[in-house]
């Protein structure tokens, strides 16, 4: 049934190209592969559990709340972590990254401990609809419409508001944004918060899919999306979108034919077989060292 | 307008400057010339505030801006037209403009300066829509210091304008420059191409290895024999 298959895929994709798109604009402004992203995905996901399940908020008010909690998280990330290393080398600040990556895992080890944690029943009704034939339930409906809004509102963001336009000249060319009277530091913290935002909205997404919210769910999905990222060319925002599709479809197409056991390392395959052979991924371009 | 006094600047063990000191007066057109390597870039990179100063001040309209953020030196009325141009490539002309006009939010203004150097510039005009990195290398230059002039500065820091352009071209760049000077807008202009730029500034300074070794009218300036020989290929 390869429509239904599909399906599935765009759904779990969506949920990585929301990851891929943090990766891929803040590597674009700052040449930095944020580790700390994987976490911050994750802490969305325990903020979204917490509105619902405590505060009784809706899904999509949760949403946004986790939003606005992981955009204030990854701009206080980059501020402490990875600006005072702004001048030092990338491995510095890569090292830096790790480091935070760690520290948040393990905080929310200790907070939350370590079994899985699961949204109510009551949070989502999940229903099954036939779409030509295909079975597809409300909460893949939910994953594909929200993924696909955000990354709507995220395209008209970069491409015509000032701010947006602002983040695109800075990631061409840091210095020469900054003689245009670009204040470089806020156009940073603002990528940070933008990607944040989507992890956050992906965490809640994939623990309403999987059923499942843990301290350690910022790994595997990080890595992945970072594959996405790559697959797509690291940089490019179109590529981020298409990179995380790719990538999960190639996912549940390969559970369905029967490498259920290889799941998580067919992202992997992928990645390492970009690097070798087209390392500027689909839709990236050269890459150029940034002074 | 424009006080540079004893400015030093070092990257990392390479001493780029030692102890330069200049000052531009309002009105004027004053030429940064020298060789390859001898500071001129710098120089202008720590005015717009790009690269730290180890020692000396920088002074703009009686205020200090030695130590200021070089997006705020902008809005104090200081622009680059950086050396290379850099456009911004996978932008439209249009946006690139727009960049220029970073600093300001009064719409109304924004579009007039942009009618402006459409006036200035009308093959931009034609090219809006394109983006920048399908220009020509003069179309690029042409961006550039439209994209400087968007925010209005007082004074506009020009590098190498003629860098990689036909004779035919960088006659037409030095007469726009005149022309943008006319206007009101006082320049500071780094050449390798020292005869252009002495032809059209009203003083100059000579630079060697991070020092100024001459200074003077430019009119005085490509008349010595020094010059001549070292600069004009005499
Ligand atoms: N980013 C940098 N890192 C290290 N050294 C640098 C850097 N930029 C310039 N320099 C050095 O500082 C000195 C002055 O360079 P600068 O670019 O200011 O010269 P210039 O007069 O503009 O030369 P050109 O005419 O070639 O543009 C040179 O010795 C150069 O090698
Ligand atoms: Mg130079």
């Amino acid at each position: 049934m390869l429509l239904q298959q599909l399906i599935n895929g765009i759904a779990l994709g969506s949920t990585y190209a929301l990851i891929a798109l943090g990766y891929t604009m803040v590597y674009g402004i700052i040449t930095l592969i944020n580790f700390a992203h994987g976490e911050i995905f994750m802490a969305g996901a325990f903020v979204g559990l917490f509105l619902v399940t405590v505060l009784k908020f809706n899904v999509f008010l949760a949403m946004a709340g986790a939003m606005i909690f992981c955009m204030i998280m990854g701009v206080v990330i980059e501020l402490i972590a990875y600006r005072p290393l702004r001048k030092s080398s990338r491995l510095s600040a890569l090292i830096s990254a790790i480091g935070v990556s760690i520290f948040l895992s393990t905080l929310a080890l200790m907070v939350f401990g370590a079994d899985a944690k699961g949204f109510p029943d009551t949070a989502f009704p999940v229903q099954q609809v036939k779409i030509l034939g295909a079975e597809i339930s409300t909460l893949q409906l939910l994953i594909i419409g929200v993924s696909a809004l955000l990354m709507l509102a995220l395209e008209f963001i970069v491409q015509k508001t000032k701010i947006g336009k602002a983040m695109r000249a800075t990631s061409e060319d840091y210095n020469t944004a900054a003689l245009m009277g670009i204040n470089v530091n806020r156009i940073i913290s603002f990528t940070f918060a933008l990607g944040s935002s989507l992890a956050a909205a992906g965490g809640v997404l994939v623990g309403l899919l999987f059923n499942a919210v843990s301290f350690n769910m910022g790994l595997m999905a990080g890595l992945k999306a970072f594959s996405a990222a790559v697959l797509g060319g690291i940089g490019s925002i179109p590529g981020a979108m298409l990179g995380g599709l790719l990538l999960g479809v190639a996912e549940v197409m390969g559970v369905a034919a029967g490498y259920s056991s290889y799941r998580d390392a067919i992202a992997f395959a992928i990645l390492v077989l970009v690097l070798l052979v087209k390392p500027t991924g689909l839709l990236g371009q050269k890459i150029q060292k940034k002074v | 307008m424009l006080i540079v006094e004893n400015l030093s600047v070092n990257y990392k063990a390479i001493k780029a400057l030692v102890n330069l000191s200049c000052r531009v007066e309002q009105g004027e057109i004053v030429a940064l010339i020298g060789a390859n390597g001898a500071g001129k870039t710098t120089t202008l990179n720590s005015i717009s505030g790009i690269v730290p100063a180890s020692a000396g001040r920088v002074v703009f309209e009686g205020e200090e801006i030695t130590k200021t953020l070089p997006h705020l030196i902008v809005k104090k009325g200081i622009s680059q037209v950086p050396e290379g141009r850099r456009v911004f490539a996978k932008m439209s002309v249009l946006e690139n403009l727009e960049m220029g006009a970073y600093i300001r939010s009064d719409t109304k203004g924004i579009a007039q300066e942009m009618e402006r150097i459409f006036h200035l510039f009308p093959r931009l005009a034609e090219r809006k829509k394109q983006l920048a990195k399908t220009l020509s290398g003069g179309e690029q230059q042409m961006l550039a210091m439209g994209r400087a002039l968007m925010s209005q500065p007082r004074l506009l820091l020009l590098d190498e304008p003629s860098m990689g352009l036909a004779p035919m071209l960088v006659e037409k760049i030095f007469e726009i420059i005149q022309e943008i000077n006319k206007t009101g807008t006082t320049i500071m202009l780094v050449e390798q191409n020292a005869h252009m730029a002495l032809s059209i500034a009203n003083r100059a300074y000579v630079l060697e290895t991070g020092q100024v070794v001459l200074e003077g009218e430019a009119k005085e300036l490509a008349e010595n024999p020094e010059v001549r020989k070292a600069y004009l290929g005499e």
